[in-house]
């Protein structure tokens, strides 16, 4: 065969990961009062309790605050508290990315710094890629970082920043300002910062959605002062951490069970016996979601084994976007009904919020094209 | 999880030995009605056939997921011959201790609808009943059916076509597809005996249709390899459509759907043996609905990027494509699994739906 077929070897769940799962459904019956599909997803209470638990960042080593537990572990802690709403906001981009990222980059006094703040549910991070005018285009960023006595001054903006007013830290994707190589050089000068969102000259602007809602921000620095210790990486290297750090946000199984709980709702409202017609939706629906789980399995399979799934990650994720964006139109045909946001009946609110935020999934984290021109380059073609 | 060395040693000779034998000329050849004998000697060879069966019934005790992996390679490679018939038959035939043959077998009934029954006669039995459109049942040295008796399903061996009124037919990759009637056709007591432990004319109906979800699989993956090929060699305004972000989105869907294909099909291999009938339903029922819809959109895709030769005879992608939207319909197409999979998560309720997802196997 002379194309290179994406690997998704079967995998079956070890028994450590089986009892993992029973925990997670105790603790997610003591909290159920804030898991739901409308409740708040940013808890800080929510994030420390799990911290508590040793539930966050599990897989690392524990020198640095992690519990050294496996792949298959975290995968069924995170569907899971997906499954049922939980709130992991002020957690989950520490846990899914930053502190990977760090791990692998940061300098041993990071490490130490970061990582165990992440695991206690104590910090936490929000990503600072896209600007104004570097959206999917991330390389051409225009915050430039110039290096001055004991640090570094950075001038720019960053814009769709999610939960920017409530993080810590940010990773800050920038360029070094320097022999104007990096004006003309795509990945040159390419170097990411770890940025206390506290600092002088961060000042944090909401930018609300089509719901009304406050969720991502534009963040405009001006001299912003970052110290030596707080580059992440190396200078110019910024590209090769960032490529890795994306392969980690993709990786993950919340690209397929952000509406499971409307697909439940679909399927209560669709009653014990339903007509042929409903059930062949819904049993399309349910046979795309298994068969997404299978290869995100398989994904967890690979990072347990080490290997990077780049190319295997990109096609989940649109296969899962796809199919999160059909719930909503399924939806309207089996059960019609007008959406309405603040209705009493969940499911009628349910397919107001789904609807209007199912343009987003195959937005954040990689456009689908985007996505689809990795599995392009995947398959040899650019 | 790492591959083990035996299934990996197996899938590649397997792999060989169809890309060797099952060409492009011997399936035309097939397709006109001549049965590919040295393809299905090389393959009965092997031992593959019946390596399911245990050792004492001249098997190997193979393990079916290594099996259902071959299936997958015929698939591929378009394979001619009744490959998964001769396996789901020994393993019919032999649960119920029946004579078998090392020849190409067929095994039925493969439509939900049909209905086969057999009676006392004497020593013997008389069967009555149609068995639709039967793969290779013209050509088959023993034709394994499930029909129901006095006591429950029974299996029968019949020689050839032994007695039935046959009327031919072909799918659509013309393979055949045979029709048998039978009114009252006396059968030897020897040549009918219980289904054994696990075997079951719903059980057979499952396992045919994760066969035809794992071929699809294969020819998914040859029609993906096909078209990506052509677009890196084919080149028009100055260079390769493989150079075309158009080009290249359409095969990245290809890629995502084939294998979304793939993953499918191993969910319903996994399942084998370890679960109970109903689930196994429901784990069948997610691959073929998921293999079918893939098919649907890839044949499509693979077909866009080929332009007006892939729709030639002359080319190959036709004898994977042919397949495709023959075999999606076989044992049920994807529509009727995919009510079948609705169904059963309806009858479990919302509440249990996760639970239903993430039971282990």
């Amino acid at each position: 065969m002379a194309t290179p077929v994406f690997r998704f070897d079967p995998v079956e769940l070890p028994p450590e990961a089986l009892k993992m799962r029973v925990e997670v459904r105790e603790f997610i019956k003591e909290h159920e009062h804030l898991m739901g599909f409308s409740k708040a997803d940013f808890n800080r209470d929510f994030s420390r309790a799990m911290g508590r638990r040793g539930w966050i960042g599990m897989t690392w080593p524990k020198r640095y605050g992690g519990q050294e537990r496996t792949a298959f572990e975290r995968f069924v802690l995170i569907e899971e508290m997906l499954a049922a709403g939980a709130p992991l906001s002020a957690h989950y981009t520490g846990d899914r990315q930053s502190g990977p990222n760090i791990l692998r980059f940061g300098t041993e006094e990071q490490k130490m710094f970061f990582c165990p703040k992440i695991a206690a549910g104590e910090l936490s991070f929000c990503i600072g890629m896209s600007e104004p005018n570097s959206g999917s285009d991330v390389a051409g960023t225009r915050t430039r970082a110039v290096k001055i006595d004991g640090g570094y001054r950075i001038n720019g903006s960053k814009l769709w920043t999610s939960n920017a007013h409530r993080a810590d830290y940010c990773i800050l994707f920038c360029k070094m300002a320097g022999d104007g190589k990096e004006e003309t050089d795509r990945h040159a000068g390419a170097t990411q910062f770890l940025l206390d969102l506290k600092t002088p000259g961060v000042e944090i602007r909401p930018v609300l959605n089509l719901l009304g809602e406050h969720h991502f921000n534009e963040i405009f620095l001006t001299d912003v002062f970052v110290p030596d210790n707080r580059l992440l990486g190396k200078e110019g290297n910024g590209w090769n951490q960032l490529t890795s750090e994306l392969s980690f946000e993709r990786s993950a199984p919340d690209r397929f069970l952000v509406l499971f709980q409307m697909l439940r709702e679909m399927v209560r409202m669709a009653g014990p016996t339903p007509d042929k017609g409903t059930a062949a939706a819904l049993g399309k629906l349910i046979a795309q979601l298994a068969t997404l789980r299978g290869m995100s399995l398989s994904i967890a399979g690979m990072l347990q084994d080490g290997y990077d799934p780049n190319n295997e990650s990109a096609v989940v994720k649109d296969l899962g976007t796809r199919y999160e964006q059909d719930i909503p139109v399924v939806a309207r045909q089996l059960f019609p009904t007008e959406p309405e946001l603040e209705a009493i009946d969940t499911y009628v609110s349910m397919i107001a919020r789904s609807t209007m935020n199912a343009p987003r999934f195959s937005i954040q984290g990689g456009t689908r094209e985007i996505l689809r021109g990795i599995i392009a380059r995947g398959l040899g073609l650019r | 999880m790492a591959m083990r060395d035996e299934t990996r040693m197996l899938l590649e000779s397997m792999n060989r030995l169809f890309e060797d034998k099952s060409t492009k000329h011997v399936i035309d050849r097939a397709e006109t009605g001549a049965f590919a004998d040295d393809l299905w000697r090389a393959v009965a060879e092997t031992g593959v056939p019946l390596a399911a069966l245990p050792e004492s019934a001249g098997g190997a005790d193979a393990e079916w997921s290594d099996l259902f992996a071959v299936l997958r390679v015929a698939g591929r490679f378009s394979a001619p011959i009744p490959l998964a018939e001769t396996m789901l038959a020994g393993w019919v035939g032999a649960s119920a201790g029946l004579e078998l043959s090392d020849g190409p077998m067929t095994v039925g009934p493969v439509r939900g609808g049909d209905r086969l029954s057999i009676e006392r006669d004497g020593n013997g039995w008389v069967l009555s009943g149609k068995a639709s459109r039967l793969p290779y049942a013209g050509i088959a040295t023993k034709t394994i059916l499930i029909a129901d008796g006095p006591d429950g399903e029974m299996a029968v061996a019949l020689d050839r076509p032994g007695g039935a009124d046959i009327a031919p037919g072909k799918n659509i990759a013309n393979e055949p597809r045979d029709t048998l009637s039978f009114t009252r056709v006396r059968l030897d007591a020897d040549a009918v005996g219980p289904l054994g432990q696990g075997v079951s004319r719903g059980a057979l109906y499952r396992r045919g249709a994760l066969a035809r979800a794992t071929m699809m699989s294969g020819a998914l993956e040859r029609a993906m390899d096909l078209a990506v090929g052509y677009a890196r060699e084919r080149v028009q305004f100055g260079r390769p459509i493989s150079k075309f972000q158009a080009v290249q989105q359409n095969l990245a869907v290809l890629a995502g759907q084939t294998a979304a294909a793939v993953a499918a099909a191993n969910i319903g291999i996994q399942a084998l043996g370890k679960v109970d009938a109903e689930r196994e339903l429901f784990l069948i029922g997610v691959a073929k609905t998921r293999v079918g819809e893939a098919a649907t959109l890839a044949c499509e895709i693979a077909h866009q990027v080929h332009g007006a030769i892939g729709f030639t005879k002359e080319y190959a992608l036709q004898l994977s494509t042919r397949r495709l939207w023959s075999w999606r319909e076989e044992f049920g197409s994807d529509p009727e699994w995919a009510a079948r999979v609705g169904s059963y998560a309806c009858a479990n309720g919302a509440d249990g739906l996760w639970e239903m997802l993430t039971a282990a196997s």
